[in-house]
């Protein structure tokens, strides 16, 4: 019974820089039912930023694309993951690496996976060059356990 | 973005007013490195206050305008940042080079407020 999610949804848009916005935004809106607290939400619009902003200057290097993002609700968390066809990460060790980026001359901190890493609780990373990338974030919401246990109390 | 440019103290003041992604980056970045080549200021401050979201595309522009403002001798500070921003500024080690001001000194910064 450990993978039956309560609720989940799919996205599907276009690898243009302006749905960075708009992905993130939708991410949160969905993990709202979940009753998380300020900062939680905060944590996954950054994560989910990241990633997608990957996907856009990575995965398609600012080509045409197409960036998937599929979230399912359990209990008291929420999985995230975010996909993209293109060109893959040949070392995924190195690419997770903070600091490291192979985009430099962008002025890239190198922050993305590491953000990512320690905003969410969990974070996979699979890829395979020339096919794509995908991204999976679980971030535990503990709000939630809160408000249920004020609930008993009164 | 709002900018504010205090001749008598040479302080340019940025002040921020959108979300700061990978996007919304490459605007501030252009508006910002004008601003900084015409003023040649001693002190650039950005100020955070309507910043409500930002993600690390946040930390390469802050150190992309720290090093311009450096290579003119100027000083760079931030100010009115918002705890989750800077928890990601925290992560990135730039606040070794780049203070977060709680209160800005000088009359004419006050006035200007």
């Amino acid at each position: 019974m450990k993978n039956v999610y309560k609720n989940q949804m799919r996205l599907e848009f276009s690898s243009k820089s302006t749905n960075e916005n708009f992905a993130r935004i939708a991410v949160a809106a969905f993990a709202t039912q979940l009753d998380p607290s300020l900062e939680e939400i905060a944590d996954i619009k950054t994560a989910v930023s990241e990633a997608v902003t990957n996907c856009i200057i990575h995965g398609y290097e600012n080509e045409e694309g197409i960036i998937k993002i599929e979230c399912k609700l359990f209990a008291n968390s929420i999985e995230i993951e975010i996909s993209d066809n293109g060109k893959g990460i040949e070392d995924i060790e190195k690419a997770r690496q903070a600091l490291y980026t192979s985009k430099s001359n962008l002025e890239r901190s190198g922050m993305g996976f590491t953000i990512m890493e320690s905003f969410m609780d969990e974070l996979r990373v699979e890829s395979v060059v020339g096919i794509g990338t995908k991204v999976t974030m679980k971030k535990m919401i503990k709000a939630n356990e809160v408000v249920t246990e004020n609930e008993i109390k009164l | 973005m709002k900018v504010d440019y205090i001749k008598e103290e040479k302080l340019l003041i940025l002040r921020i007013t959108e979300e700061i992604d990978h996007h919304s980056c490459e605007k501030i970045k252009k508006r910002a490195d004008y601003e900084i080549e015409v003023h040649i200021p001693k002190k650039v401050i950005f100020d955070f206050n309507n910043v409500n979201f930002m993600d690390s595309s946040g930390i390469g522009m802050i150190i992309g305008r720290y090093k311009l403002v450096s290579l003119f001798g100027g000083k760079t500070s931030l100010i009115n940042v918002k705890p989750s921003i800077k928890k990601i500024f925290e992560m990135s080690g730039i606040l070794k080079l780049i203070q977060i001001e709680e209160e800005i000194g000088g009359t004419e910064f006050e006035k200007c407020i």
